[in-house]
């Protein structure tokens, strides 16, 4: 255990807790407006303050991590669910032109950041949460079938599988038998930076109105509504920011502590 | 080495490097028309893509235009107008033609040419993505290559504290803390707006120092993390053992053997972060009302005005493209071995 | 007064012992070996001397070179003895040299960093040892990059490196371990010629003792960080006086019996088998080209038979043997095993792969770390049907442990609880299992020490007399090859060019290739007649 691996683990979980626990509680209800209330710094009555609706700051952060938390999972279930099989057959027929089709298919996505690609789909289906799911987990399927493949080219070169080869085991049952529980590692800690990279991102396009659409509570949009109002209700900001960061860090904290924890020679893909 | 001058230095070299420098030419022109070849390649499907999704978008962009209650031969004239009358094919050939020559076609809300819009945006943008990509990366070398130097100690930790802070702060949260202190409390810089590049450079360049700064700040973190990490991997390998056997320092090792292997995975990043940096000025904009690439999208999203959209798109990817094929090419001048190989 | 002189040298690294009370001595023009097995400690002394210790190591006693006790010298006048009085050259020439800077620049740092000559003589020293260490500059540019070159080409830049400022001291860690036996002899030539021109000290560190008989003046056995035994090269040979020297030398020089061949009929027939490589092209819109790994090898091997099979790197025995074991296709030709082909139809044939198992060279990278022994060894019952389950199972599991030298309780541990030899021994195990009616040996004791190389030898003979192996055996190490196969191929550029009897072709090789790896091969001294 290491320190890293604690800290991150301790804040990762505090997060989702909050979002667990805003299904059955929250201090009040996030969307109840009460106006001769609003704009109240952090006190007693509303620790986080109130926003310019006088709805309670602590409790939309607590919904909004549900916001974020969702899109960012399903983000990476989408990575992983097609990058890590495209990554494993490219690696099991290297050289072929299948391989050649996935990795140019790859380095095309790779070609459409996020952001242009919630754009695209805004333009023709409209805004909403699930846009952001689409374009942070399309963007994130190159990410894993890059590394997935990366790894998996270098363990198809190891001795053992040659082994299993002569064994008579076919590549699709090598590549779950032997490559996927040795890339595995990779993967969960690639999966827990692209989680983090998934909430940065969901903040964002909320925050351009990409994302989650009110009355969906979402940190973005939080941040956004307070833009005209920093400069007399600065907490508006830095509270959603504050949560952001504290996510983000955690995941990262931890990201970095599995790896030193399951591997330490593992390499990890950061961009 | 440093008492002889640049001049005679290369005179000397030159003796024994030209015929051997003449075939490296050679190599790095091979290299580059091939990776020439696969850009165009990538951007041919890129366009193709991007033109099918949006030609599902469903409506008729001429009635939604002229409203419900337009006249059939009014929309047709309209259809007609903006080259809507014609098959997918050949409006696609049509799209991309015209931009081959500079021709985006006609902004559905605004009836002015695409090009022009996008060309008054662009001079906001792109400046902001190189200001941005600079300063990241003015911030980042040192402080990688000094982390990586001081591994473990003091220096390394805080490097690595701070860089640790930056990747998990949103750039826009950073731009909003940026105006709240320098322009709303110490009032140094504008809360947004562009001077524009008529009054002067130096004038252009202050209205975009906040957003660059912002949108540099994560950015810098991650670069330098990977200055690091790349260089503390050159560190520990066997060439870096021969250099310390010849005699060079750790410090002298490192800089002449280590920096420049090392560049070599960060110029990956650098690559990357471009696009992220284009991208995230688009978000960063909206912070400073900067009328900018993203001002332009968003606006078209509303107004539905799905050329302008299609345009920028394809202009963005366009930039992301060209730059890792630029990267491409660096990676070739780095590193030799690159440039034999297919 | 000598050139260099470690006295009572211990060196421990976070707390780990790993030299205890070393002391040697060089004198001027005198080659100094180190030998030993792996964790004798060898490669720390020489790395002492340079004073470029990992992190953590601590160390006590005195490294005197020319009188002044490297230990108490600072970090900057190390610096300006490294690569100016002392050089050093390093095992493994494809990772010694920085990738991105031509030889020129490379050779030129090291007389330019000591400021011992401007540029433009420096580069013309460099030309000089360049063409000193064999490569002259009108074949070798100084603008070559290190890719362009070979092993063998890139070790003599190494040492070019090393001897441009003319260094009274030469450290060698191993400088010949990743090279073929040509090359191999063709340094080792280089190193005593330098000696000899420069009046330098040489402090070789081997592992091969044939090599260290041959090069050294004197001998250094060293053995979990203590040095055993020293001495006058001569003299040791003669007069060896610790057991663990005397072990050493006979592992190095293992001879096995093995016994009769029985049942000779043809088993695995390889017919003109040809095998391609496509290289990138030359131009862009050329056809692109293609290189011939193997080119038109015909052999059989009878049950019962052990052949073995030699060549340097590159000669295509690593295809061959990939082709054989049904790997990867051939281009032209056939390999079949009992008539049956080991292709059918681009697809490797099931029921050939059930009568043909393998060992590798690699201890480590054989395994899956994730799975235990007894799952590791039962892999190839995937080719039976059925396939053993239960307590039948667990039987053959336990005899084939057993066979190997190891315990069945064995078969319930994890991959990293065992050492390089043992996993070697359950490599064989897993070949085994299945009964096949060939082994392929692909340089499966290349990697071991000597004293573990001789025991997993003494284990193959038993093998052959309990379960009649026929085994197809690959190595560059000629002496292996020699005691443990009954027949032998030697391959060149893709060809078979002489096989035969092994006691036959080493004993008077007809192609003029055999003649030259034979040659190069340092022999150990006969030593027979001293020990005893």
């Amino acid at each position: 255990m290491n320190r890293n691996l604690i800290l991150g683990a301790t804040l990762s979980s505090l997060v989702v807790l909050a979002a667990l626990v805003s299904f059955v509680w929250t201090p009040y209800e996030h969307a109840a407006l009460n106006i001769p209330a609003k704009l109240q710094p952090p006190n007693a009555q509303h620790w986080f303050g109130t926003d310019h609706f006088g709805r309670d700051m602590f409790s939309m952060i607590m919904v909004g991590a549900r916001t974020s938390i969702a899109v960012a999972l399903v983000a990476v279930g989408i990575g992983v669910g097609f990058g890590v099989p495209l990554g494993l057959t490219a690696a099991a027929r290297r050289g072929s032109w299948l391989d050649e089709v996935i990795m140019r298919g790859n380095d095309l996505v790779f070609a459409f950041p996020s952001l242009v690609i919630a754009i695209l789909i805004t333009a023709v289906f409209g805004a909403g949460a699930i846009n952001a799911i689409i374009a942070i987990g399309i963007f994130n399927i190159p990410v894993f079938a890059r590394i997935t493949r990366g790894a998996a080219l270098s363990l198809w070169e190891r001795e053992f599988i040659l082994a299993a080869r002569v064994s008579g085991k076919g590549a699709a049952r090598i590549s779950l038998e032997h490559i996927l529980p040795n890339v595995a590692n990779l993967l969960i800690v690639q999966g827990t930076i692209q989680f983090s990279l998934g909430i940065l991102a969901e903040a964002g396009l909320s925050y351009v109105g990409l994302g989650a659409q009110p009355p969906t509570p979402s940190w973005g949009r939080m941040l956004a509504d307070a833009q005209t109002m920093v400069s007399f209700a600065p907490h508006l900001a830095l509270i959603p920011g504050f949560a952001i960061i504290v996510t983000v860090l955690g995941l990262n904290l931890l990201g970095d502590g599995l790896r030193d924890w399951l591997d330490p020679r593992i390499r990890v893909a950061r961009a | 080495m440093s008492q002889v001058s640049p001049v005679s230095l290369l005179a000397e070299r030159s003796c024994w490097t030209r015929s051997a420098s003449a075939r490296n030419v050679a190599l790095m022109l091979r290299y580059a028309l091939k990776r020439l070849i696969s850009l165009m390649i990538s951007l041919a499907v890129a366009s193709v893509v991007i033109f099918a999704v949006i030609e599902v978008a469903p409506g008729d962009p001429a009635s939604f235009m002229l409203g419900v209650n337009a006249q059939e031969d009014t929309l047709a004239a309209l259809r007609a107008e903006l080259g809507l009358d014609v098959s997918k094919v050949q409006r696609y050939f049509n799209w991309v033609g015209g931009m081959l020559v500079g021709e985006f076609g006609t902004s559905y809300t605004y009836r002015t040419p695409v090009a022009q819009m996008i060309a008054d945006r662009l001079w906001v943008s792109l400046p902001l993505a190189l200001y941005a990509l600079a300063l990241s990366t003015l911030i980042a070398f040192p402080a990688g290559i000094y982390a990586a130097a001081r591994r473990g100690k003091a220096g390394d930790l805080t490097v690595m504290g701070a860089t640790q802070l930056g990747i998990a702060v949103p750039n826009f949260w950073v731009a909003m803390m940026l105006v709240l202190i320098f322009a709303i409390n110490l009032r140094w810089f504008n809360a947004g707006g562009f001077a524009g590049w008529d009054n002067g450079f130096w004038t252009g360049l202050h209205s975009l120092t906040l957003p660059a700064i912002a949108l540099a700040l994560p950015q810098a973190a991650i670069l330098a993390r990977v200055m690091r990490s790349s260089l503390l991997d050159i560190l520990g390998e066997d060439f870096m053992r021969t250099a310390r056997a010849k005699g060079l320092s750790r410090r002298q090792a490192l800089w002449r053997h280590g920096v420049r292997n090392a560049l070599i995975p960060v110029l990956t990043i650098i690559g990357l972060q471009f696009s992220f940096l284009l991208a995230g000025s688009i978000i960063i904009e909206q912070v400073f009302y900067l009328p900018g690439l993203g001002r332009l999208v968003f606006q078209a999203i509303s107004a539905r005005d799905l050329i302008v959209v299609e345009s920028v798109v394809m202009l963005l990817v366009f930039a992301v493209i060209t730059v890792n094929f630029l990267v491409d090419l660096a990676y070739a001048a780095v590193d030799p071995r690159l440039r034999g190989r297919t | 007064m000598s050139l260099l002189q470690i006295e009572d040298l211990s060196l421990s690294i976070h707390g780990t012992d790993i030299l205890k009370r070393v002391s040697l001595t060089i004198d001027p023009g005198q080659i100094v070996a180190v030998t030993g097995e792996s964790g004798s400690g060898k490669s720390m002394t020489a790395l002492a001397v340079m004073q470029l210790l990992p992190i953590g190591a601590s160390i006590d006693g005195a490294i005197r070179f020319k009188g002044q006790d490297l230990l108490t010298l600072s970090e900057a006048a190390l610096c300006a003895l490294r690569g100016a009085a002392v050089g050093m050259v390093f095992q493994e020439p494809m990772t010694a040299l920085n990738p991105v800077k031509t030889i020129g620049d490379q050779v030129t740092e090291t007389i330019l960093i000591h400021k011992a000559m401007p540029r433009l003589q420096a580069t013309e020293r460099a030309q000089e040892v360049l063409t000193r260490v064999g490569l002259p500059p009108d074949r070798f540019p100084l603008s070559r990059y290190p890719h362009e070159l070979s092993g063998g080409q890139r070790q003599r830049v190494v040492i070019a490196m090393a001897i441009a400022l003319r260094p009274k001291l030469l450290i060698a860690d191993e400088p010949t371990t990743a090279l073929d036996v040509t090359t191999q002899a063709q340094i080792l030539d280089l190193l005593k010629g330098l000696v000899q021109e420069y009046d330098m000290g040489l402090l070789m560190i081997t592992h091969d003792l044939a090599v260290v008989a041959d090069m050294a003046d004197q001998i250094v056995v060293m053995r979990q960080g203590e040095v055993v035994e020293s001495g006058a090269t001569t003299h040791l040979l003669k007069h060896m006086k610790h057991p663990y020297t005397r072990m050493l030398f006979e592992a190095s020089d293992h001879q096995v019996i093995l016994p009769d061949p029985v049942d000779p009929r043809p088993l695995l027939q390889v017919t003109q088998v040809v095998r391609d490589y496509r290289l990138p092209r030359k131009r862009l819109f050329d056809a692109p080209g293609h290189h011939r790994a193997v080119d038109g090898v015909s052999f059989t091997l009878n049950r019962g038979e052990r052949l073995g099979l030699v060549g340097e790197s590159g000669c295509g025995k690593s295809t061959l043997t990939r082709a054989i074991l049904g790997l990867e296709d051939v281009k032209e030709g056939e390999i079949q095993l009992n008539g049956q082909p080991v292709f059918t139809g681009h697809k490797p044939n099931l029921a050939v792969r059930r009568k043909m198992q393998v060992v590798f060279q690699d201890p480590y990278g054989s395994f899956n770390p994730r799975h235990r022994v007894s799952r590791l060894i039962t892999e190839p019952f995937h080719l039976l049907k059925p396939q053993p389950i239960g307590s039948e199972k667990q039987d053959r599991i336990a005899e084939m442990l057993t066979a190997v030298g190891l315990s069945p309780d064995d078969a319930g541990k994890y991959i990293h609880e065992f050492s390089g030899g043992q996993r070697q021994r359950i490599a064989i195990a897993r070949a085994l299992i299945i009964r096949p009616e060939l082994i392929v040996f692909d340089e499966a004791v290349s990697a071991l020490d000597v004293s573990v190389r001789a025991q997993i030898l003494d284990l193959l003979v038993e093998l052959c007399a309990a379960y009649d192996l026929t085994y197809l055996f690959i190595s560059h190490d000629l002496s292996v090859v020699r005691t443990i196969t009954d027949r032998v191929l030697v391959m060149q550029a893709g060809q078979i060019v002489e096989q035969g009897e092994t006691e036959q072709v080493f004993a008077s090789p007809q192609h003029a290739y055999t003649r030259t790896l034979i040659d190069a091969a340092p022999t150990l001294p006969d030593i027979g007649q001293y020990v005893a």
